[in-house]
């Protein structure tokens, strides 16, 4: 760091740290937040540069090199992870698999971050009969077992990528409802509120320009959530067969091809597994590190 | 007392309604029943007779009001598939979903309820961070690998586990802890956050400054306030895992409601499919129903909202 007058140690002492300042250091300090922010920004990174990435062609089969082992089990460099029961290439499936669940789990959250948001916010404002409307829609949505019906609605509607993203996030609103009544209730009777309404602010400005930033730290949480939920809900779908649908690189999917085989390969099973693992693992940390350093408590 | 059991009767009668009522036209509108129903080899004529026969010619609305009041008396129609009455159907294959669920969340309750007392007693301490990776661990890992992970290494490696089936206590062990983990680190938080709290509170001071032993603190005063909010919740993921029992079921080939439900999905079996839907939605609202009637018995706060 360049010695300015700014990063002068005495003046510093004087005026403080700015809040910019405090929560860097704020996020630095928490290991949790920093450990999933990597492992997150690896498997995006691997996940967009999957074609310059991959050794192989994922979808490629060979049927002269079906179920070799990984290079750390015996197998060979040319396929450092293996192939599975078609002879595919097991780490390039893994790579495009990353931008499976990375694009179900980011658009599904986005779909249902909108709707549970306006619904929430709406709820949380106007209160009356709006918050008991959405209230009810709320009760009815957790009523309804979401396994279940994702299932039988991607079987009947078939299983591609885009019903699978669109089923999943017309049903995965309800957290964003609940945070966001909640988080609109806290401040809809501050004064921040009364003073834009007094001078004349419309609604959606009201709402959109002094509402939302002060809780946006909460939307930011439950985004991570449900993204974490969209994609262990989507590796399941895919397991019991009705998700997302042969060749595409699922890992919920091959870990359900590597099932067969697991009694003499159990790693066709292990790996992707484990590394879906990883990534809702990353996300939650992500998840409860960004809590920690964007509560309001935290900030003296 | 009395009017908020019957007002909060009134609000689960209704979501019950809404929820068959959509559970209902999800699948209607998802596709044409009698073209599922024929196959992909029936001519239109087939098709034809079939919408005739099923009724499914018929405004959905009618359709809708006669499933609900033959519903209403416990029928559901017969199953495409088994050609048997699809009420029959699933109080036959329910119980061993409610075994699977009962034990499902006594396993949770039974490791998270001490778990995280302990890390409540000492926050910080190995045991609270333990406790706090497990509940980490625990939400990121996805049910049906941990399942598999455990036919391999206790069924397959070491053979102390039957890898499926039913037919005895043994093979409920490795699909409770499958079922169950995933409700842990929720029970373990709630319970962790609300001895916290419970313990700073000015009634423990009083009781440690009278000289009561600690036991009789941490159980006798603590817990029992500590554990109201466990209660609901509780109730809520023994909901939700009826629904998670669908994975597990599959994994382990316990022939439960679960199972069932992903048999008749793909079977396109909608009857049945239909009726699973409404009664694992039930269960749902049975649950937090009791649930919460039983917090405002022990809580008398919660009885005005």
């Amino acid at each position: 760091m360049a010695h300015t007058n700014i990063n002068d140690p005495l003046l510093q002492e004087i005026t403080g740290p700015t809040p910019g300042q405090m929560l860097r250091r704020r996020i630095l300090g928490h290991q949790g937040l920093l450990i999933g922010a990597v492992v997150m920004a690896i498997l995006l990174i691997v996940a967009i540069f999957a074609p310059l990435l991959a050794p192989h062609d994922p979808y490629a089969q060979s049927l002269m090199h079906r179920m070799e082992p990984p290079v750390f089990l015996g197998g060979t460099w040319d396929h450092p992870l293996g192939t599975d029961h078609l002879g595919r290439d097991y780490l390039s499936r893994l790579i495009y698999g990353a931008r499976v669940s990375l694009m179900i789990g980011t658009i599904a959250a986005l779909i249902s971050g909108v709707i549970g948001t306006a619904m929430g916010v709406a709820a949380g404002y106007f209160g009356g009969r709006v918050d008991m409307v959405v209230t009810f829609l709320i009760n009815v949505r957790l009523a309804m077992p979401v396994v279940l019906v994702a299932l039988a609605v991607v079987a009947i509607m078939g299983g591609s990528l885009q019903v699978v993203i669109a089923v999943l996030g017309l049903l995965l609103w309800d957290r964003f409802a609940v945070v966001m009544r909640a988080s609109t209730l806290q401040v809809r009777r501050r004064e921040y509120v009364a003073a834009a309404q007094a001078i004349g602010a419309s609604t959606p400005r009201v709402i959109l320009s002094e509402m939302m930033p002060n809780i946006a730290n909460n939307l930011i949480v439950v985004v991570t959530l449900e993204m974490a939920h969209a994609i262990l809900l989507e590796a399941a779908l895919s397991f019991l067969g009705l998700g997302v649908q042969p060749p595409t690189p699922s890992w919920g999917l091959m870990v359900s091809e590597g099932k067969n085989m697991m009694l003499f390969e159990p790693w066709l099973v292990l790996i992707p597994g484990a590394v879906l693992f990883l990534l809702v693992l990353a996300i939650n940390l992500m998840g409860d590190g960004l809590r920690d350093v964007t509560a309001p408590e935290n900030r003296s | 007392m009395l009017t908020f059991i019957l007002k909060r009767l009134g609000l689960a009668v209704l979501v019950a309604f809404t929820v068959s009522f959509i559970s209902f036209s999800l699948l209607f509108l998802a596709g044409d029943p009698a073209a599922a129903l024929a196959g992909e080899t029936a001519s239109g004529e087939d098709i034809e007779t079939l919408r005739r026969l099923y009724g499914f010619d018929r405004p959905m609305l009618v359709q809708y009001g006669d499933w609900l009041f033959s519903a209403l008396r416990g029928d559901f129609g017969e199953s495409y598939y088994f050609r048997l009455p699809v009420a029959s159907l699933i109080a036959e294959r329910l119980s061993v979903t409610m075994i699977l669920g009962a034990c499902g969340i006594s396993f949770a309750l039974l490791t998270a309820v001490p778990l995280g007392v302990a890390a409540a007693i000492r926050p910080n301490s190995i045991i609270d961070r333990v406790a706090l990776f497990l509940s980490v661990a625990g939400q990121a890992m996805p049910s049906f690998w941990f399942g598999l992970i455990l036919i391999v290494v206790f069924a397959i490696k070491l053979g102390w586990l039957p890898p499926s089936g039913a037919s005895s206590a043994q093979h409920f062990i490795m699909p409770t802890i499958v079922l169950g983990y995933y409700a842990m680190p929720a029970i373990m938080r709630l319970t962790r956050a609300g001895m916290l709290d419970v313990l700073s509170s000015d009634y423990i001071r009083t009781a440690r400054a009278k000289g009561a032993p600690e036991g009789r603190i941490l159980f006798r005063h603590a817990l029992r306030n500590a554990i109201i909010p466990v209660v609901s919740l509780a109730a809520v993921q023994m909901g939700f895992m009826l629904g998670g029992s669908i994975v597990v079921e599959s994994i382990f080939a316990l022939h439960g409601a679960g199972y069932l439900a992903w048999e008749s999905i793909a079977r396109n079996d909608l009857p049945t499919v239909q009726a699973l839907i409404l009664v694992f939605s039930m269960f749902y609202i049975v649950f937090t129903f009791l649930a919460d009637v039983l917090n405002a018995w022990l809580d008398p706060r919660m009885r005005s909202s």
